[in-house]
């Protein structure tokens, strides 16, 4: 089939490419040109045409927490928030940590024929932190890269090993660098704000005391490691460090952690119950400058649907994560402008920058990449309300917040996926 | 950030949640408000109408039997009925939510709530729920705060030293867990006491305590030097062998209160203790028994601060 999208502002952060201009796309792929009439003509002046969104963390809760979210749900709110591609983390009830699993979990998404899923494998059985998951099993069913999602390994040996096995074969780790002993019992920064809101805190030093043991292994095993949600401007500081020696380690924040601080969580708000922690406001500050500068290579929405009686607890009690795929363009926007980037390096972190991390070819718009693209309205302004969310988690710490930017259309493999009502 | 969840409209204390944030004016006003009430406590009758008609449930998801009767008695001396509901054998139990719970009792035709729970924050998620002429008043959440206490320190303080611009605090022991120490520091400060200092080791004092306003020591005798007013912390039983402390032994050695080292603080000098005491952990007998000691009087003023709380936010 033949797609022409005529008159858009074409912006492409692989290339930089920021101009109006016609994208048309033949069998689900962007081509130079063609020369018969298309079959579909979508008008997209006054939209931005970019690349789909990839988020590599995004809970879809199947299987097992359905009452939570279900795969249709999250499915939906992904394409509706222009989200072509993410990445889901293991732990799912039960994990990801079996072939079968992962196949049938793949099977559901391609089923539902909305955005690409790759699931993130288990590095370890139930993600109990004891034995290894069979990655290359799992790596032939689908997975794209191993990880422990919020259950960092506590035994460090068992890690070393799990990196020696992972870097075998070449697969990918994504680890979260979190100190499990220092992490126990915290449900918030250990700061000015924990102290005085009386939560049990978590110190910055158990983030950046697991990054030191993780870039030390990444330099005995040579395994290629993705460290997930950094949350400190120590830990910034580190990669930056660690990417000029040349260890092959990227890195992502949660696009909460880029807006948000330990002010943010008021009067108990437990929307600010996140993983890890919301941190000091000269954390944020770095992490957003870091993701400006390159050091953080791409951002993430840590999607995580938490129905509302989870959440209409006590802040410690209350269960942590927010809602975040209909949220990260708008938050990216809003970081962009912040920073006072140009568009295609606003979308970079989302796009080309997580395509780089995830391998694909995908978030670019450019001959023979596959045909994932957004179309939005940049200017558009929206307020942020339950009921302007299609993901069964309304959990959002930005309930309330108007933001700028709504997606029209989404289209995956060339094919229209979501179309705004 | 939304507005104070403690007042209403006008300013008025509609809950009581924490002593943070709560004008001076408030807190003097609680303070005057209790000034006859310690004189009820003396007559032969010794009720007042204040709260005739009014219900107030004492709800306590975490057990406590001192401040429970306090409110107790405070309640019933407003004339108001008081149902106690000992909620961590009853409904939690049987995994009812918090929230499920405050709606079935507020079908009851509560008044007021008065809420300990072992979660920080719990009374400002019940305060968000209840109806407009239902009061919450917290009695203890987890480690943030103990309004109530607090301000019968303050009032037990303005009682014995009258001028709270020209004192020094010190609070001694474990202000880590401390909800009392929490209330007790935002109190005195607001009421512009200059000098309020925190004494303990390293492990037993939260991040950043400084922010609040206090200069930590940890020499217990350099931090009790010319002080006004001693206020010692309970120990938990549970914290005195493990990794915050080595023993009982060696943490009364350095920190507890014995006559030598309160010698060091002013002659006139007044101890203060929320209750229960480990004597011979955190504070010597002769200490508690003796004549710098105003522990006693601190419960009885409890009641007068309490009634005065309750006949502020609920009185008809």
């Amino acid at each position: 089939m033949n797609l022409l999208i005529k008159g858009g502002r074409v912006v492409d952060p692989a290339s930089g490419r920021d101009e109006v201009g016609d994208v048309f796309v033949s069998d689900g792929h962007v081509v130079e040109s063609f020369r018969e009439k298309p079959q579909k003509t979508i008008d997209a002046k006054g939209l931005v045409v970019a690349p789909g969104l990839i988020d590599l963390s995004a809970r879809l809760r199947e299987p097992g927490y359905e009452y939570k979210a279900t795969l249709e749900s999250e499915m939906d709110a992904a394409v509706a928030g222009g989200v072509t591609s993410l990445a889901c983390p293991p732990d799912t009830d039960p994990p990801l940590d079996e072939p079968g699993l992962v196949d049938m979990l793949r099977r559901r998404a391609k089923a539902l024929a909305r955005a690409r899923v790759y699931p993130v494998g288990a590095l370890t059985v139930k993600l109990a932190g004891e034995r290894l998951t069979e990655m290359a099993e799992l790596a032939e069913a689908g997975c794209v890269a191993f990880s422990q999602a919020n259950a960092p390994v506590a035994n460090t040996q068992v890690l070393w090993h799990a990196m020696q096995y992972a870097a075998t074969f070449g697969f990918p780790v994504w680890l979260r660098a979190e100190d499990r002993s220092l992490a126990h019992g915290g449900v918030a920064h250990d700061g000015e704000v924990a102290t005085r809101l009386g939560l049990p805190g978590i110190p910055a030093f158990a983030e950046t005391i697991a990054l030191g043991t993780l870039l030390q292994l990444v330099r005995a095993t040579g395994s290629r490691v993705h460290v997930c949600r950094l949350s400190t401007a120590v830990a910034v500081e580190m990669i930056r460090a660690a990417k000029k020696e040349g260890l092959p380690v990227s890195c992502d924040v949660g696009i909460h952690h880029v807006h948000l601080s330990e002010m943010d969580l008021g009067y108990y708000d437990s929307h600010c119950r996140l993983e890890p922690p919301l941190r000091s406001q000269r954390d944020r500050e770095a992490l957003a400058a870091g993701l400006a500068d390159g050091t953080v290579d791409c951002a993430v929405s840590d999607h995580t649907p938490v129905d509302e009686d989870q959440k209409q607890m006590p802040f410690a009690e209350a269960e942590p994560g927010a809602t975040g795929l209909e949220l990260l363009l708008p938050l990216m926007l809003k970081w962009g402008a912040q920073k006072k980037l140009p568009l295609a390096k606003a979308l970079a972190p989302v796009t080309s920058g997580a395509a780089r991390i995830l391998g694909v070819q995908s978030g670019r718009i450019e001959a023979g990449a596959p045909a994932d693209l957004v179309l939005f309205d940049a200017g558009q302004s929206w307020r942020v309300a339950p009921e302007m969310l299609r993901s069964q988690g309304k959990n959002t710490p930005f309930l309330g917040y108007e933001l700028a930017g709504r997606v029209r259309t989404t289209i995956v493999a060339g094919n229209v996926v979501y179309e705004h009502p | 950030m939304p507005g104070n969840p403690q007042l209403n409209a006008n300013g008025e204390l509609q809950h009581l949640l924490s002593i943070e944030g709560l004008p001076r004016e408030i807190l003097t006003q609680i303070l005057d408000t209790a000034e006859p009430f310690a004189g009820v406590t003396e007559r032969e009758v010794k009720k007042v109408p204040l709260l005739r008609g009014k219900s107030v449930f004492n709800l306590f998801f975490e057990a406590s039997t001192r401040t429970r009767t306090t409110f107790e008695i405070a309640a019933k001396r407003l004339s108001a009925d008081v149902i106690n509901l000992n909620v961590s054998v009853s409904s939690q139990s049987k995994g009812e939510s918090l929230l499920d719970t405050v709606a079935n009792l507020s079908a009851m035709q509560a008044d007021v709530f008065v809420v300990r729970h072992g979660s920080s924050g719990a009374p400002y998620l019940i305060a968000r729920h209840v109806k407009p002429h239902e009061h919450v008043i917290n009695a203890g959440d987890g480690r943030h705060a103990h309004p109530t206490q607090g301000l019968l320190d303050l009032y037990t303080i303005r009682h014995y030293k009258k001028d709270f611009t020209r004192l020094t605090v010190a609070i001694v022991g474990d202000v880590l867990h401390s909800r009392v120490a929490r209330s007790l520091i935002h109190g005195l400060t607001t009421l512009g006491v200059p000098e309020v200092r925190v004494i303990g080791p390293q492990t037993l004092l939260p991040a950043g305590v400084e922010s609040l306003g206090v200069h930590v020591f940890h020499d217990m005798r350099a931090g009790l030097k010319d002080c006004d007013v001693v206020v010692m912390l309970r120990l938990q039983n549970e914290r005195m062998n493990g990794a915050l402390l080595p023993s009982a032994q060696e943490y009364f050695k350095h920190y507890g209160l014995t006559a030598a080292k309160l010698a060091l603080a002013k002659p006139d000098a007044i101890v203060m203790h929320p209750g229960p005491m480990n004597r011979g952990i955190e504070i010597d007998s002769s200490v508690a028994d003796g004549p710098h000691s105003v522990i006693l009087p601190q419960v009885t003023f409890g009641i007068a601060v309490r009634m005065a709380v309750m006949s502020i936010v609920a009185g008809n």
